[in-house]
């Protein structure tokens, strides 16, 4: 399963703070698609506005459309827990839930959602997505061990594998890699481009190298000052914005004028 | 360089010169040194006199002049029902209070809008400084009688079970209604540790399950308790502790008496209780009996205590402290 993500005039607010203005995108389904730009520019707002993760902060709430294959997610009616149901996230700090095992992990996401289901049905979601995650042969012998004894790197895969148990339609990623090894990293960006075969990716990265490896279009987010909102500069094919990009900020950041 | 060069101009190297400082983080651990030592003495000399004391009431052909003890044939058969009835008193409490505590933990710290949660959470801890003869006469002049034509029902219609059969007390003086005045008094003990202890669950735990599609109640199960488990249990026994030691408004509150399963009427009482009561008029082996009576208070909690460590112990792999 994947969607196609459309945001249309969107407004993103903390309170009264405007904190991302105006942002038009279309991302393609089975496409990885990398937002980059500098600190407070308002990409990971925007990646959390996208299965309304920023809603956890009190006051935070957004305007305009941001449709899934045409559905809007902040539409009258719409449960932000279902959204995120069917919108994934990896986030910064591998988060494993410490007291559950590798196994309990995996299947997080389904007791969740009340799915009554054998043992067998259950050993196969685990290893489906652990090997989804490219992890089953590193933590097999050891399902029932807590999740955070895995090294940092197989913490984060951990992570998208219990993200991919539940089928999700739209994978974001809010800099997976920071926190992760050279080693680590080229392991969850392969696993990223696996990934783009079944789902949509969307990837907040600081690393411009990275954007560049695994991204089919980016996006470049700026922000003109301190208390200006964040907004998206320009979005196209990942060639087209390292290489010739159309509008002189991104040139200037991409070409490590600034930032 | 460094200041002290000029201090000690004969020093050889410069990684064997002593830095400022260094006295001072001696000093400090000498200090807490002193201090976990203290605490142990202070709870050996506790030991030491209790044992002491009760000699002559738990042996008395060995240690004493007499046979037996006052008030019974023989030491066990005088403490048992004093030990339950504190046992007793002190489990309804707990169990009154605890999810009432941690609904109210939730609450401030997780439900709450922060303009309500902050004084909700001085009330709370206000209860906390209420002197307990405060609670007991509010147990007394206030709870006792609402709660006789209460118990009056609880044996009319419950009284198969046998702590509502045979018979109520209409004055409410009874050992329920000393567990509910408990249960106030510890309340504050629990909320405020526990609220303590769910602030601090990661964020990043909380998301994790958010962005699993947890509702708020569902992410509270999947990471708050398990991240609070050990603080909640380490809360119930602290307050634990005060339940099973609160003397004043116990005595206050029940009409004491003889152990009896019926916890609606007069009768029972508990260690604490019957050490103040009898105290003052006793002496000799009588004495003896009541410190006794307290040296088996100390036992229940050192034993409440380990098996409280050794729960929280037992996942400490999964605690999420690796």
């Amino acid at each position: 399963m994947s969607k196609r993500i459309d945001a249309i005039d969107l407004n993103v607010y903390y309170g009264n703070f405007l904190a991302v203005e105006g942002v038009n995108i279309s991302i393609e389904p089975r496409s990885v698609t990398a937002f980059i730009g500098p600190s407070g520019c308002g990409k990971t707002t925007f990646l959390r506005t996208i299965n309304r993760m920023h809603e956890v902060l009190p006051g935070a709430r957004a305007e305009g459309q941001l449709l899934l294959d045409g559905e809007d997610i902040y539409g009258p009616g719409v449960d932000p827990v279902r959204v995120r149901t069917m919108i994934g996230m990896v986030f910064q700090r591998p988060n494993p839930f410490p007291t559950m095992s590798i196994r309990d992990n995996i299947l997080a996401g389904h007791k969740l959602n009340g799915t009554r289901m054998s043992k067998g049905d259950a050993d196969a979601i685990v290893e489906k997505s652990l090997r989804g995650a490219n992890l089953w042969e590193e933590v097999k012998d050891r399902l029932d061990k807590p999740g955070s004894g895995l090294s940092g790197g197989q913490q984060q895969r951990l992570c998208i594998a219990r993200t991919i148990a539940v089928s999700p339609d739209v994978i974001l990623m809010d800099e997976p890699c920071s926190a992760l090894d050279p080693i680590s990293t080229l392991a969850v960006e392969d696993l990223i481009n696996e990934l783009k075969d079944e789902y949509t990716v969307v990837i907040v990265t600081h690393n411009m190298q990275q954007a560049a490896r695994v991204a089919d279009k980016t996006a470049f987010f700026n922000i003109a000052g301190t208390g200006k909102p964040g907004k998206l500069i320009e979005y196209d094919d990942t060639n087209v914005v390292f290489n010739n990009p159309a509008n002189k900020q991104t040139e200037d950041y991409v070409s490590g004028r600034f930032g | 360089m460094v200041t002290e060069s000029a201090v000690e101009p004969q020093r050889k190297s410069s990684l064997t010169a002593p830095r400022g400082g260094a006295a001072g983080d001696k000093v400090f651990s000498g200090l807490s040194l002193t201090a976990g030592i203290l605490i142990l003495v202070t709870l050996a000399f506790v030991a030491v006199f209790l044992v002491a004391e009760s000699l002559p009431a738990l042996a008395p052909e060995v240690f004493s002049d007499q046979d037996s003890i006052e008030s019974a044939d023989n030491f066990f058969e005088y403490v048992w029902p004093l030990m339950a009835g504190t046992l007793i008193a002190s489990a309804i409490a707990l169990l009154l209070a605890t999810p009432v505590a941690i609904g109210v933990a939730l609450y401030i710290s997780h439900y709450a809008p922060r303009a309500i949660a902050t004084p909700v959470g001085y009330v709370i801890d206000l209860l906390a400084a209420i002197p307990s003869v405060v609670y007991g006469a509010f147990g007394m002049f206030i709870l006792a009688p609402v709660m006789g034509p209460i118990y009056a029902w609880l044996t009319e219609n419950l009284g198969f079970i046998p702590f509502f059969s045979d018979g109520y007390s209409a004055t409410g003086r009874t050992l329920l209604t000393a567990s509910i005045v408990l249960a106030v008094m510890v309340l504050p003990i629990i909320t405020s540790l526990c609220r303590e202890i769910f602030v601090q669950t990661p964020k990043l735990h909380e998301e994790a399950a958010l962005a699993l599609g947890a509702t708020r109640w569902e992410m509270i199960k999947m990471t708050v308790f398990p991240f609070a488990r050990a603080g909640i249990i380490s809360s119930i026994m602290l307050a634990l502790g005060r339940a099973l030691g609160e003397t004043m408004a116990v005595t206050m509150v029940l009409s004491q008496g003889v152990f009896s399963w019926n916890i609606i009427s007069a009768g029972n009482t508990t260690i604490p209780s019957e050490i103040a009561l009898n105290f003052p008029e006793a002496f000799g082996m009588r004495q003896s009996e009541l410190i006794a009576a307290g040296l088996m208070l100390f036992i229940i909690t050192l034993i409440v205590n380990m098996i409280a460590r050794w729960i929280v112990s037992r996942h400490k792999e999964f605690s999420g402290a690796n």
